[in-house]
This record gives structure tokens, C-alpha cells and sequence, in this order.
């Protein structure tokens, strides 16, 4: 295809999504809902009561370690697997036991699963042909998917002869032929270089933009989640740990779990003595979180791009600098406090192993997790001393 | 000790390349020679002109591929859901040595087992009396010829189906029907296309062999069922002829080339870009 040719099909292209007015499917109900879900092998239950609701046309990531249910939810969704109780809803109908190929989603694999037996026009035609499209209508469609994924040019190519990347975005296409509402993603970048994984992240957030659909990715990779989502479902032990937008997920992480995996985290043990004022290390230091109970037990996030090094006399506390490692455009610091606790800093000078450090941090900064506290609660807690807040001004 | 890399591997090809030329080369030139030459050892084209203006010959060879083709569709038929079923087993070595363990047992050893079972005093007569079922010739017949000789051959065909399905990876089967395709439009555009080298395979396991089958054709089809494989060894152990034998051998063998050619894996030459 010609270049010319080429902008005047995209541009035919964003006026179809334009004028067909995808966005429009999104009304109240959900498009995929879970009650209740729960998934067992036996006595292993792999996926413990799982509510959610995904809106239609967004970025949902499912995030969490190997064997956390993520994949599970995916192929709950997709219907290669069944549940043991609760209900899946897709636009408010049950399809527990709607087969998958009946299902309006496609599936993204991990190794892509392409037909080797095929080129690449072939399995991308694969969706279209099966449901008995018109070879011209065929064509078009492939076509218009292979120039999305910007491999127009490999059509007639054999799947052994592509890179990995290349696979990658056939297989994008291929899911995408079936115009499906919903595409499921099972981490399909994981086995792409850094570089390349960059790009693919960037470039799969516009194919969704683009296209308006909603897309569900499965990842264990906490930075490709914070990146390319509207929503996080952080997922550990077959259950839903957190879920929120990526800043909320990041700032207020609701348990150990979470502030652990998402991103870096000093995690100290404290005590809540009163509302604002918080103790650990052996002082006491003002903070912004309250609706506790006095004196109750609880655990510190301190993130390491919120520490700053000062000098002693405007330190927070004292510390001694204990390791370091250039990380680019950051100094990775380790220091150890007086009472033995290790905390690790971003700093952008670099630090003298060995010097005694002030360590100083701002009251926001201080993110406070109550044990068992659940995101509920974490929400009520919330709007009750925010609303105090507000109405004493 | 030799030296030089090509040089061991010259010295370790030594013991099998001998086998080769006494065994399978030198046979082969033999029967070359035989089949182009007279009982005085004449060079001649005789034996050849006779093959193909006679009709029983034809009609002999046309008989074995006839009676070749209907064992290996018969074969393919049981064979191919039973690999699929096998592949989806839990234990499916298991299953799968229960399908070879009958290729372990002598072939004349199981064709005499036929006949026990199918002679009019046999099993299965015995067994339909029981409902008032007058004995029935069972034996000597194209149909027990095709039963046995399919029975024979099934593990041979099944072998190679069920490996080159095990080899699939089970991602395409989900991705199939990810793209819409219900459980027979995956069976038919993916897994089989997938399975086709385990299939030509088996083709070529079951039809060759099919081809020269003699003994069965004796026993079982009571020289009812006359193939290449019957005419060769009526040559050799009853008229003597051996150079019309041999002539047959020859004939055989090309069969056999083509057929190997007809269903060989054409992946590697399939032009590429």
C-alpha cells in the first residue's frame, strides 16, 4: 500500500470508530461483572469470591505475582475456564455456560498461539472466515488490523519468519479481526526486550483509545500496570488485594502486600497514638491520616522517592549510609537508622559510604495501613475525617 | 584410531553401512538383475513386456492397490479419532502402549488367532448359535481379509498420528476457539492440517507394507484375495520363476517409491517468502 493510500485509510478508519460512535455501548451496566466468583481444584481454592465490575471501553490491568488468580479471572472471562460458584455477567446476562467460541472477546496469549500452519494474513482472516465473512470482506478486514498493527507489509509471511514482536502484533490483530467488545490480554509482553516492551505498552494504550474497547491485561509487571491502566485489580492469594486507578494504588496502598509489590517501599512497624500523630523509631512524628483507634498498632509506608538526605540537625532521623547504586538519573541509597531498621532513598546526589545522614520526609508523606483494614472500611474511614476536615473550615 | 573428524565418523558408520550393502543394496541389485535377464542368464526385457501385456498381472496389481487403499482408509478411519482420544487422556502413555502391545506378538501368531475365532467351529459362531444363528463362513472372504489385515496394521497408523498430535501445542486448540471456532471447525482447520506429517506417515506405515501383504491374503482370505505379495512368493517357492518374481519385486518397489513420494512431508521445500 501506498503512503498516501495508507493515511487516507487511517483517516477512514478513525471516522468509521468516529461516526459509529463505539463509546456509546458504555450505559450503566457493567460489561463484565463477577458475583461472588470463586474457583477451586479440589480443596485448592485458586480464586477466593471475587466481585468486580469493569466498565466498557477502559484499561483494566489485573496485576499480581504468579499464581495469584490473575490468569484465572482471564480465563473465566474468556470461558476456558468454568466457575465453582458465583456468577459471570457480560452487559448484564449470565454466561457461566455460554462456550467460549459464543463469547464476544478475544483472547491476547502469552507465547500468541499462532497457527504455524498459516501466514500471517491467514490467521489473522482465521476469526473472520470462521464466522463466514465474504472473502472480500475478509480481505478488507485483515487488511485494515495488519495496518494497525503496522505489519501491512507481512501479510504473505510465514509465522516462522517473524521476530518476536512481529508474532506479537499478529496475534493483537488476529484478537482485534472479531471486532470483539472485550480483549483479554495474558501477559503478552513478558516475552519481549525492555525496549521493545516500552513501545508495545504505548502503542497497545492507543489501540484501545483507538478503538474504544474494553481491554483486560494480565501482568505481573507493576510499572507496565502503573503505565497503560485506567483501573488496577491487584490480585494475591485468589484474592482482589486492591483496585483503583494506578495513583491511587500507588499513594494509598491499602495493605503490606500491595505496598510491597507496587513500586518501592520502606515498611515500618508504628502506633496510631492519636489522630495526626504517629510513632515509630522510637519518635513521634505528625502525620495526616486519623479515624483510628488510640494507640492502635499499624504498619508505615514511607516510599523512597519521598526521602530526602539532609544534614543531621534537619533530619527526621539519623542515619548512616550503608550502601549505594547509580540507577541513571538516581542515586539507589541504602541507610541504616540508629534502632537498626533499614530504609532505602532516591537520592539525586551522590552519598559518602559510611557518612552519618539527616533523613527527613514530609507529614503527607507518611502512608499508614491498618492490619485486616479492608478497602471498604478504607473508604468510609476516609470520607469520615475528610468530612470532619471539611466542615471545621 | 582415526583421525580426523569425518574420518570417526567414517569408523563409526562402518557397522551399519556393511548391513546396508550386504543386506539391502546388494538384494536390490540382485532382483535388478534377475528381473532383466532369462533363466540362461540372458539380458532381456521379457519378463517386463510379459508383466504388462498380461491381464491377470494387471489385474493383480491393481488388486493390491485396490485392497492397500481400502486397509489404509479403514486404519486412518479407526485410527485418527482414536490418536485425538488417546491425546486427551490423563494416562495416555498407558493407553498408548495398550494400542502397541498387539506389534510386539508375531504376525502369524495373531493371523492364527483369526482363525480361531472366525472358523465355522470358531468363537465367534459359537457365540451367535447361542442366538439360534446357523454357523456362517466367516473365513476365506474379502471382509475377513480386510478385518485382519486392518488389525494388523492399526497400531502402525495410530504411532504416528498420535505423536505428531501430541506435539501440537494446546494453545492453538484454546486460540481456535478463542477466534469463534467450535470443536469440529478446530478439529478440521487446525489440528488436522497440524497433524498431516503424523497422517502421511501413517499412510506410508500401513499402504506400503499393505501392498506385499501375503500371508494374511493366504490364511485369512484363502487366496481369494490374490495381491503382488501373493504372485512374488508364488514365483519363487512355486513355479521357480524367480526372474518373474523378481520382476514383480521391481514393480513393487517403484509402487512403493512413488507412494513415498506422494506422501512425503513437503514442509522443508516449501518455498518460502
Amino acid at each position: 500500500m501506498q503512503p498516501v493510500k495508507l493515511c487516507a485509510f487511517l483517516v477512514t478508519i478513525d471516522l468509521l470508530i468516529k461516526s459509529e460512535g463505539w463509546e456509546l455501548t458504555n450505559i450503566s451496566t457493567p460489561i463484565i461483572e463477577f458475583k461472588n466468583v470463586g474457583l477451586s481444584y479440589g480443596d485448592d481454592e485458586v480464586l477466593k469470591n471475587i466481585d468486580l465490575e469493569l466498565e466498557a471501553g477502559k484499561f483494566y490491568t489485573l496485576l499480581g505475582p504468579s499464581g495469584s488468580g490473575k490468569t484465572t479471572i482471564l480465563n473465566l472471562i474468556s470461558g476456558q475456564l468454568r466457575v465453582t460458584h458465583g456468577d459471570i455477567f457480560f452487559e448484564g446476562n449470565i454466561i457461566n455456560d455460554v462456550p467460549v467460541e459464543k463469547r464476544h472477546m478475544n483472547t491476547v496469549f502469552q507465547d500468541y498461539g499462532l497457527f504455524p500452519n498459516m501466514t500471517v494474513f491467514e490467521n489473522v482472516a482465521f476469526g473472520p472466515s470462521i464466522k463466514g465473512m465474504s472473502k472480500k470482506n475478509i480481505k478488507t478486514k485483515v487488511t485494515e488490523m495488519l495496518t494497525l498493527v503496522k505489519l501491512n507489509q507481512y501479510a504473505d509471511r510465514e509465522i516462522t519468519e517473524l521476530s518476536g514482536g512481529q508474532r506479537q502484533r499478529v496475534a493483537i490483530a488476529r484478537a482485534l479481526a472479531n471486532d470483539p467488545e472485550v480483549l483479554l490480554l495474558d501477559e503478552p509482553l513478558s516475552a519481549l526486550d525492555y525496549k521493545l516492551r516500552k513501545e508495545m505498552q504505548y502503542e497497545l494504550r492507543e489501540i484501545q483509545q483507538r478503538l474504544g474497547i474494553t481491554f483486560v491485561f494480565v501482568t505481573h509487571d507493576q510499572e507496565e500496570a502503573l503505565a497503560m491502566s485506567d483501573w488496577i485489580f491487584v490480585m494475591n492469594d485468589g484474592v482482589i488485594q486492591q483496585n483503583g486507578s494506578p495513583e491511587d494504588i500507588y499513594d494509598e496502598p491499602i495493605n503490606h502486600f500491595v505496598a510491597d509489590f507496587i513500586g518501592e517501599s520502606n515498611i515500618l512497624d508504628g502506633i496510631m497514638k492519636t489522630d495526626y500523630l504517629v510513632h515509630f523509631t522510637g519518635k513521634d512524628f505528625e502525620n495526616v491520616d486519623a479515624g483510628m483507634r488510640p494507640n492502635e498498632r499499624v504498619e508505615i509506608v514511607l516510599r523512597p522517592e519521598d526521602l530526602d538526605l539532609t544534614t543531621i540537625e534537619n533530619g527526621k532521623l539519623i542515619v548512616t549510609i550503608a550502601d549505594q547504586s547509580f540507577r541513571g538519573d538516581y542515586y539507589e541509597i541504602t541507610a541504616i537508622d540508629d534502632d537498626g531498621n533499614e530504609w532505602q532513598v532516591q537520592a539525586t546526589n551522590k552519598s559518602q559510604i559510611d557518612a552519618r545522614v539527616g533523613l527527613t520526609f514530609d507529614p503527607e508523606d507518611i502512608h499508614i495501613m491498618r492490619f485486616n483494614e479492608s478497602e471498604n472500611d478504607f473508604d468510609a474511614r476516609l470520607e469520615s475525617y475528610e468530612g470532619e476536615e471539611d466542615a471545621e473550615k | 584410531m582415526p583421525k580426523s573428524k569425518q574420518q570417526r565418523q567414517l569408523f563409526y558408520l562402518m557397522p551399519y553401512g556393511l548391513w546396508l550393502i550386504l543386506f539391502v543394496v546388494a538384494p536390490l541389485v540382485l532382483l535388478l538383475f534377475q528381473s532383466l535377464t532369462t533363466q540362461d542368464g540372458h539380458f532381456t526385457l521379457h519378463n517386463y513386456a510379459l508383466y504388462f501385456s498380461s491381464g491377470t498381472y494387471l489385474l493383480m496389481t491393481f488388486n493390491s492397490v485396490w485392497y492397500a487403499f481400502l486397509i489404509t482408509i479403514i486404519t486412518l478411519l479407526i485410527s485418527y479419532p482414536t490418536a485425538y482420544l488417546l491425546n486427551q487422556l490423563k494416562q495416555k502413555q498407558f493407553w498408548l502402549l495398550l494400542v502397541i502391545l498387539p506389534t510386539w506378538i508375531n504376525l502369524l501368531l495373531k493371523t492364527y488367532a483369526f482363525i480361531g475365532l472366525l472358523s465355522k467351529t470358531g468363537t465367534v459362531n459359537n457365540f451367535m448359535s447361542l442366538f439360534g444363528i446357523v454357523p456362517q463362513q466367516l473365513l476365506f472372504s474379502n471382509w475377513s481379509f480386510l478385518l485382519v489385515a486392518s488389525y494388523i496394521e492399526i497400531p502402525f497408523m495410530i504411532l504416528p498420528i498420535f505423536n505428531s498430535l501430541a506435539e501440537i501445542n494446546p494453545r492453538l486448540e484454546q486460540a481456535s476457539r478463542d477466534l469463534g471456532a467450535n470443536r469440529w471447525q478446530t478439529l478440521r482447520r487446525v489440528i488436522m492440517p497440524l497433524s498431516m506429517p503424523g497422517i502421511k506417515a501413517g499412510i506410508q506405515a500401513v499402504f506400503i507394507p499393505s501392498l506385499s501383504l501375503f500371508m494374511i491374503t493366504r490364511l485369512i482370505g484363502g487366496n481369494r484375495v490374490i495381491t503382488l505379495g501373493t504372485a512374488i512368493e508364488e514365483h519363487f517357492l512355486v513355479t521357480q520363476n524367480w526372474h518373474l518374481g523378481s520382476t514383480i519385486g521391481v514393480i513393487l518397489i517403484v509402487a512403493m517409491v512413488i507412494t513415498m513420494i506422494f506422501t512425503r512431508d513437503r514442509k522443508n521445500s516449501r518455498k518460502r517468502g
